[in-house]
């Protein structure tokens, strides 16, 4: 072991925190947040299995380069358009545990959209995490967007977004990385290459062997860094994003990760994944490494790991518990923030003769008759 | 009290808005230096640089997309689509983003962006210069789809468009930008999206139009008035949402009602307009609800015999109306 208390520039600091400018505190907090993640999601699986919540998109094997990646921005002032796998990046922007679950559980008050999306679709205005959809790379051009006024308004912020290899080849990421690389634009694009669009191998994806290989066709450096490595995802971060807030312009920063589960939920990975492969998933995590690494540097001890894993536990079943326990969006909600302002009642409901849109309305209708309803 | 044509108002608009509102910022394909291939943002460049007036690569569906980030980000971004016809690369980010960024967030980001884009045809600008794409767009919640007639209403809508905190699709149609004049007032006049227009009062039958529409049912009105047939022309204004009340009132008046467009028939905006008035008019009317159209083919031919073919105009519109008071 090199690492000895006598080699710490500073109390509160080992040489592994000071070679990548952090604190042991920084390092253990970075370790909390890879740690919730994977805990929050393995809790979705569960709750899917046992019939509580439909549908579940898993960020699993991809928390270390999230952590890592998204640590060296500023909360509240910069911006990130997220993906549906990036549970760990809403955990490091300011998201906390109750919010990723009560959107698992889409309930009246569940943060990113009020039960509206389904699970998997993230957002947060309170910590500037834009709503997300499900068609691919729409956010690369709104995190564009983003940091063109950012720009223009001289805030200082900086914009990420991240997406899979995958989604690399939409054409939004072409016209969006070209812009942000003519206008030098505060931007940050993360691919976190799990090497799968669902069921095609990225080789069927693209025919070089990174995404990162493009940038300099765009005229912006692009970075390839081991997704299992949370300190060189956070150094290869922490670079691009002083870059641009420097005025120099975007960066490309491709993770290789591991997708540990199926797509969704609703896949089945072992149809198309060799079973060696999945074997071998495991020795590519970053949270035993992460874990092992900051145990060797002596950052964290046996009984705080096992401290830090009773409380997010007891965070996770508390967030379980609570969202549970939400009610449902009501109906007569469902029509408020189609606009800013009410939505005129211009048509009548699609179910008959009326004035203008009302759940009520449609609450009001004679029930259905039994014999009607039935389908046995 | 100012005569303009309705590219000077919209011109003129852009840079009022511009003044008025740093964070307002026009993007789009050569709409710098040149000023737009219409010269809608002639003079906006010179005097807002390029900061604010962003000359983007041929990129319809960044324009779109930067546009709802920029939105997000503390702007209001005027992005102009060169031609309506060239919006389809963008309309993921239109029917996906932003028409649904403030339903989906439940209230947490909003999107205030205008889009303008040139519509229409009888230019001669064939299929691809000609198009008429409101009904892809009024389908949609989560937009407001306006298309001015005169250029008073062009910047009253216009103020109104930007100033509004959601997405606005704003058409205007090529052919009226040099042909088509009116008293613009120097006031900070606003016309309230949402509203239509009764541009001729009459009894006997209700002409619903808008666009170039809007001015071809008007010369057809004096047209038939001469044999006595009376006609009322609801100038909806804005599309979406349709100002039911304006229309309701004068079918329920007249009895008869006529929905003019310059697009294709089939799905039309007009077909909604028809079926409006036919659900919640019903007991009123005298005759069927009819509309006259652009007819099927997948666009506007070129060749001026053919174009002329397709192009609703006076003519046809008051032989429609001849039929419709007949029945």
């Amino acid at each position: 072991m090199a690492v000895t208390r006598k080699t710490r520039p500073a109390p509160g600091t080992s040489e592994l925190a000071a070679s990548v400018g952090l604190t042991d505190a920084d390092l253990v907090a970075m370790y909390r947040t890879v740690a919730l993640a994977r805990a929050v999601d393995e809790r979705m699986w569960i709750l899917n299995r046992a019939g509580r919540i439909p549908f579940v998109i898993s960020g699993q094997g991809h928390e270390g380069a999230q952590v890592g990646i998204a640590w060296p921005l500023e909360r509240k002032k910069d911006f990130i358009a997220p993906f549906y796998r990036s549970i760990a990046t809403c955990l490091a922007f300011g998201m906390t545990a109750q919010d990723i679950l009560m959107a698992q559980y889409a309930k009246a008050t569940d943060p990113s959209s009020g039960g509206r999306q389904m699970p998997g679709h993230y957002g947060n205005a309170e910590n500037n995490l834009l709503s997300l959809s499900s068609p691919v790379a729409t956010q690369m051009l709104h995190a564009v967007g983003i940091a063109l006024a950012a720009k223009i308004r001289g805030s200082g912020q900086v914009a990420m977004t991240s997406m899979g290899e995958g989604s690399s080849n939409q054409g939004d990421v072409h016209e969006g990385l070209n812009f942000a690389a003519i206008h030098r634009l505060p931007f940050i694009l993360v691919i976190e290459n799990n090497g799968y669009a669902i069921s095609v191998p990225a080789a069927r994806q693209l025919a070089t062997e990174n995404v990162a290989d493009r940038a300099s066709g765009y005229g912006m450096p692009g970075v390839v860094v081991d997704g299992s490595d949370v300190l060189a995802c956070y150094t290869a971060s922490r670079e691009a994003v002083e870059r641009a807030r420097r005025g120099d312009g975007p960066t490309l920063i491709e993770a290789k990760v591991i997708r540990l589960t199926a797509h969704s939920s609703d896949d089945q990975q072992t149809k198309y994944r060799p079973e060696q492969e999945l074997a071998e998933l495991r020795s590519h995590d970053a949270l035993p490494r992460f874990r092992d690494q900051l145990a060797e540097a002596g950052v964290l001890s046996d009984e705080e790991e096992a401290r830090i894993a009773a409380e997010i536990k007891a965070e996770v079943d508390a967030a379980t518990d609570y969202s549970e326990a939400q009610p449902d969006p009501d109906p007569s909600t469902a029509m408020r923030w189609v606009f800013a302002e009410d939505w005129p009642s211009e048509t009548p409901p699609p179910w008959g003769l009326g004035d203008g849109h009302s759940a009520a309305g449609h609450a009001a209708e004679e029930p259905r008759s039994a014999a009607e309803g039935a389908t046995d | 009290m100012a005569l303009k044509t309705f590219i000077e108002a919209i011109r003129e608009t852009l840079a009022e808005e511009m003044r008025r509102d740093p964070t307002v910022i026009v993007m789009g394909e050569d709409v710098g230096k040149k000023g737009g291939v219409f010269l809608a943002t002639d003079g906006l460049w010179a005097e807002f640089g390029d900061d604010r007036v962003i000359d983007t690569p041929l990129t319809e569906s960044l324009i779109v997309g930067a546009s709802i980030g920029a939105a997000v980000n503390g702007l209001r971004p005027v992005a102009e689509i060169q031609f309506a016809d060239f919006i389809f690369p963008a309309f993921n980010q239109i029917l996906s983003e932003a028409a649904r960024m403030r339903y989906r967030s439940n209230n947490g980001f909003g999107v205030p962006m205008t889009i303008r884009a040139p519509y229409g045809g009888g230019v001669h600008g064939a299929l691809y210069h000609s198009q008429s794409v409101e009904a892809f767009f009024t389908h949609i919640p989560g937009l407001k789809v306006v298309i001015p007639s005169t250029p008073y209403d062009a910047k009253g809508l216009l103020r109104s468009s930007i100033r509004d905190d959601d997405p606005v699709l704003f058409f205007e149609h090529k052919k009226m930008y040099r042909s088509v004049r009116g008293d613009v007032p120097d006031t900070d006049y606003v016309v309230p999206l949402g509203r239509a227009a009764i541009t001729h009062p009459g009894t006997q039958i209700t002409v619903v139009a808008y666009g170039l529409m809007a001015h071809y049912a008007l010369e057809a009105a004096d047209v038939v008035a001469d044999e006595g047939i009376s006609v009322e022309v609801v100038d909806l204004r804005t599309l979406r949402p349709i100002d039911k009340d304006t229309l309701l009132t004068s079918v329920r008046k007249t009895g008869k009602c006529l929905v003019v467009y310059e697009d294709n028939r089939f799905g039309g905006y007009g077909a909604e307009v028809a079926a409006i008035v036919a659900e919640e008019a019903f007991d009123y009317l005298d005759g069927p609800v009819t509309r006259i159209a652009g007819p099927d083919v997948p666009g506007v031919p070129y060749n001026h015999v053919l174009e002329d073919w397709f192009m609703v105009n006076p003519e046809k519109l008051a032989d429609g109306i001849r039929k419709l008071a007949a029945y």
